[in-house]
C-alpha cells in the first residue's frame, strides 16, 4: 500500500537499484583504498573519484536532455556519449 | 580550521540527519521521477510514456520562454541584492546602540510569510488605493502592475530586492564584524585608500559569507512562487510567470503530473550544475 | 563622505518599513474607507478586524498551530543537527564531503511539484493533517541549514578543548552538553533562528499537509481572500500579527546573532 502511490515501473527501479550500486561500490572502493586518488586534472580543479562520479552522472544528465531535444528518444546514442564522457572524466579531470 | 581526523563512527553522529532528511527528499523525489516517465488520468492508474514528456518540453516554447524568464529575472536581482547589501553592510555602524535597531529592523522582511509579502505589496502598488501605485502615478508615470507587463516585472523585483536584500546585509555584514580593528590600525598606518581597504581587507573576508549569500539567494530566487503568485498570478499575460508558477499551472491546473515532472527535474539538474559550478569556483579560490 | 555615512543604512530601512506601514494602515481601517478612497492614515480608526481575529476561534487557531508546528520544527531541527555538525566540523569520514554536498542540493528542488508526493507519503505513514507532519516535512530545508551553520560555529572552536575534556575523563556525551554547548550559544541561536524563520513563512508544504486540524494562518488567510470576497482590512490585520511573533524573535536573538555573526563564518 505504502508503494503503490508512488507508481514505480520496472525501468525507472532498474535506474535507482544501478544509481545505488553505484554508490556502495564507491563506498567499498574508497573503503579498500582511502583518500579517493586526489588529483588536479585538465579544468584545474581538485577531484576525488567521488567528484568525478558526480560530474559523469551530471554530465550524463545533460547529454541526455540534449539528445533528446536534437534527435528525440529512443537516446541509446546519448547512452554510448555519456559512457564515453565518463570515462574521459574518470581518466582527465 | 583544525585538522579533522578520520574516524568512521562519525557516521553515527550524521545518521538522525541523514535519515530525517532522506526520508523527506528521496521518497518524493523517485516519485517524481517515476511520474515524468507516465502519463496518468487520476486514480493511481498510470501509462508508461518513455521519454515523450522531456522530448515535449525541450522543444516547446512555453518552457524555453519561461527558462529565459527565470534566468533574466535571478540575474536581475543577484545584480541589485548583492551589491546593495554590500555596500549597505558597510555603511552600518559597527558598534552601539544602533547596532541591534539596525539587525531587528532589517530582518523583519525575512520573518514574514511569503504569501502575506505578496499581499502586502499587492495592496501597497495597487494604483487607485496602493501608496507606491499613488506615488508613481502622480509623478506622472503610467504605473499599474496588473495591466502594464514592464510595471508587473519591474514591481516584482523591487518587492524580491525589499524582502531578501536583507539577508545579504546581514551576512555580508557577519563576515565585517569578524575582521579585528588592527588590520584597519594597519591600513590606516599605510594610507590606504578606502577602495584599497574593501578590496584586500574587506571582500576576501566577506567571501565566503557572501558565497553562502549568493547560493541561498540563487537557489531561493529559481524556486520563487508564492510571492508573485499572490501579487500578479503571473500576469499580466505570462510576463512574470516564472518556473514554479508555470509548474503548478501544469500540475494543479491541468492535472499533467508527467510533463509537470520532467520540468521539475530539468529545472532541479539546471539549479544542480550551476549551484556546483559556483560552490566548486567559490571553495577552489579559497584554498589557494 | 564619511558623515553622511549614515543616510545609507537608514534610507534603507525606510524604505523596508513603508509596506508594513501600508498593511498597518489598511489594517486599521474599515472595508469602506479602503475601497472608497485614498488616504495616508486611518480617518475612521477601528480596531474591528483585530477583534474578529480574536474571537473567530478559525482564525486565532490558525497563529497557533502555526506556532506549533514551526517550534517542534526547530527543536527537531536543531537537536538533530548539533551532533551532525559536529561529526562534519571534527572528523573526516566516508563520503563526508559528497554528504554535506547532497544536504545542501535538498534547498533546490521546486516543491511545487514535490507537494503531490508529500501528500501522499504523509497521508501513507497516517500522520496528514498533523503538526508533527510539517514539522518534519520543514526538516528537509532546515536540517541542512543548521548543520551548515552549526558547522562553522564549531570549527572556529579549537580542537583542545575536546582532548582535555576527553583526558579528564569525560564521555562524548557529558563533554558535548556541559562543556561544548555552552561554548556556542550563540551558534545556537543563530541556527534556531533561521529554522524558526524558513519554517515560519513557509507556506506551500504547510498548506499541502494539512486540512483542518494542523491548518496554519497563512492558510486560513487565502481561503478568507477567495471565499467571502476580498476583505482587505481583515487580510491586513492578519498579515499585521503574523509579523509580531517574528518581530518577538528577532528581539530575543538580536544579541546573539550580532555576537554569533562575530564569532563564527556562518
Amino acid at each position: 500500500m505504502l508503494l503503490s502511490w508512488m507508481a514505480w515501473t520496472w525501468q525507472t527501479a532498474a535506474f535507482f537499484v544501478l544509481v545505488a550500486l553505484a554508490l556502495v561500490a564507491m563506498g567499498i572502493w574508497e573503503w579498500r583504498s582511502p583518500g579517493g586518488a586526489p588529483r588536479r586534472g585538465i579544468l584545474g580543479l581538485d577531484t576525488t573519484r567521488g567528484d568525478r562520479l558526480f560530474i559523469s552522472l551530471l554530465g550524463a544528465g545533460f547529454i541526455h536532455l540534449g539528445w533528446l531535444a536534437a534527435f528525440g528518444a529512443p537516446p541509446w546514442g546519448a547512452l554510448a556519449v555519456s559512457v564515453l564522457f565518463a570515462v574521459a572524466v574518470f581518466r582527465w579531470v | 580550521m583544525t585538522a579533522r581526523t578520520t574516524n568512521q563512527k562519525a557516521w553515527w553522529l550524521v545518521a538522525p540527519v541523514v535519515v530525517l532528511v532522506a526520508f523527506n527528499a528521496l521518497v518524493p523525489m523517485m516519485t517524481v521521477v517515476n511520474y515524468s516517465f507516465q502519463e496518468t488520468f487520476g486514480d493511481n492508474v498510470f501509462f508508461w510514456e518513455g521519454f515523450k514528456w522531456y522530448e515535449e518540453l525541450l522543444r516547446s516554447e512555453r518552457f524555453h520562454d519561461a527558462l529565459v524568464r527565470q534566468l533574466a529575472f535571478t540575474a536581475t536581482i543577484l545584480a541589485i541584492e548583492v551589491p546593495l547589501g554590500v555596500a549597505i553592510a558597510l555603511a552600518m555602524p559597527r558598534r552601539g546602540p544602533w547596532v541591534s535597531v539596525c539587525l531587528v529592523l532589517m530582518a523583519l522582511p525575512l520573518l514574514i510569510p511569503w504569501n502575506v509579502v505578496g499581499a502586502m505589496w499587492n495592496i501597497f502598488a495597487l494604483p487607485d488605493i496602493g501608496l507606491l501605485g499613488r506615488l508613481i502615478n502622480g509623478l506622472g508615470v503610467d504605473y499599474n502592475f496588473t495591466q502594464d507587463p514592464t510595471s508587473a516585472w519591474v514591481t516584482t523585483v523591487v518587492m524580491d530586492v525589499w524582502h531578501w536584500t536583507s539577508l545579504v546585509v546581514l551576512l555580508a555584514y557577519a563576515g565585517l564584524c569578524s575582521i579585528p580593528d588592527a588590520y584597519y590600525q594597519a591600513a590606516k598606518i599605510d594610507g590606504a585608500s578606502a577602495w584599497s581597504v574593501f578590496r584586500h581587507i574587506q571582500l576576501p573576508k566577506m567571501k565566503r559569507v557572501l558565497t553562502i549569500a549568493i547560493l541561498l539567494r540563487f537557489m531561493d530566487s529559481f524556486m520563487i512562487y508564492t510571492e508573485p503568485f499572490v501579487l500578479t498570478g503571473g500576469g499580466p499575460g505570462n510576463t512574470t510567470t516564472f518556473l514554479s508558477i508555470d509548474l503548478v499551472k501544469v500540475a494543479l491546473g491541468q492535472f499533467d503530473l508527467g510533463p509537470a515532472a520532467a520540468m521539475s527535474l530539468v529545472y532541479f539538474m539546471i539549479v544542480l550544475l550551476l549551484s556546483w559550478v559556483f560552490y566548486t569556483v567559490m571553495m577552489r579560490n579559497e584554498g589557494t | 563622505m564619511r558623515r553622511l555615512k549614515w543616510l545609507v543604512p537608514t534610507l534603507y530601512v525606510v524604505f523596508l518599513m513603508l509596506p508594513i506601514y501600508w498593511l498597518l494602515n489598511m489594517s486599521f481601517k474599515t472595508t469602506n474607507e479602503i475601497l472608497g478612497g485614498f488616504s495616508l492614515w486611518p480617518t475612521e480608526f477601528t480596531l474591528d478586524n483585530y477583534r474578529k481575529i480574536f474571537t473567530d476561534s478559525t482564525w486565532y487557531t490558525g497563529y497557533l498551530n502555526s506556532l506549533t508546528y514551526v517550534v517542534i520544527n526547530t527543536v527537531i531541527s536543531v537537536t538533530a543537527a548539533l551532533p551532525a555538525a559536529y561529526a562534519f566540523s571534527r572528523y573526516r569520514f566516508l563520503g563526508d564531503k559528497h554528504l554535506f554536498f547532497w544536504l545542501l542540493t535538498n534547498r533546490m528542488a521546486p516543491p511545487a511539484v514535490f507537494a503531490l508526493p508529500f501528500f501522499q507519503l504523509y497521508s501513507a505513514i497516517g500522520l496528514f493533517d498533523t503538526h508533527i507532519a510539517v514539522a518534519l516535512a520543514h526538516c528537509l530545508f532546515n536540517i541542512p541549514l543548521a548543520v551548515w551553520i552549526l558547522e562553522g560555529f564549531m570549527s572556529s572552536v579549537p580542537k583542545e578543548l575536546d582532548e582535555t575534556a576527553y583526558v579528564d575523563g569525560y564521555s562524548f556525551p557529558k563533554f558535548f552538553v556541559k562543556i561544548f554547548l555552552p561554548t556556542i550559544t550563540a551558534g545556537v541561536g543563530v541556527a534556531a533562528f533561521f529554522c524558526f524563520m524558513f519554517s515560519w513563512v513557509e507556506l506551500l508544504l504547510a498548506k499541502t499537509l494539512t486540512s483542518v486540524d494542523a491548518k496554519p494562518i497563512a492558510a486560513t488567510m487565502t481561503r478568507t481572500a477567495s471565499t467571502s470576497g476580498y476583505e482587505l482590512g481583515l487580510l491586513a490585520a492578519a498579515g499585521t500579527l503574523t509579523i509580531v511573533p517574528g518581530a518577538f524573535v528577532i528581539y530575543f536573538v538580536r544579541n546573539y546573532i550580532a555576537k554569533g555573526f562575530a564569532l563564527g563564518r556562518v
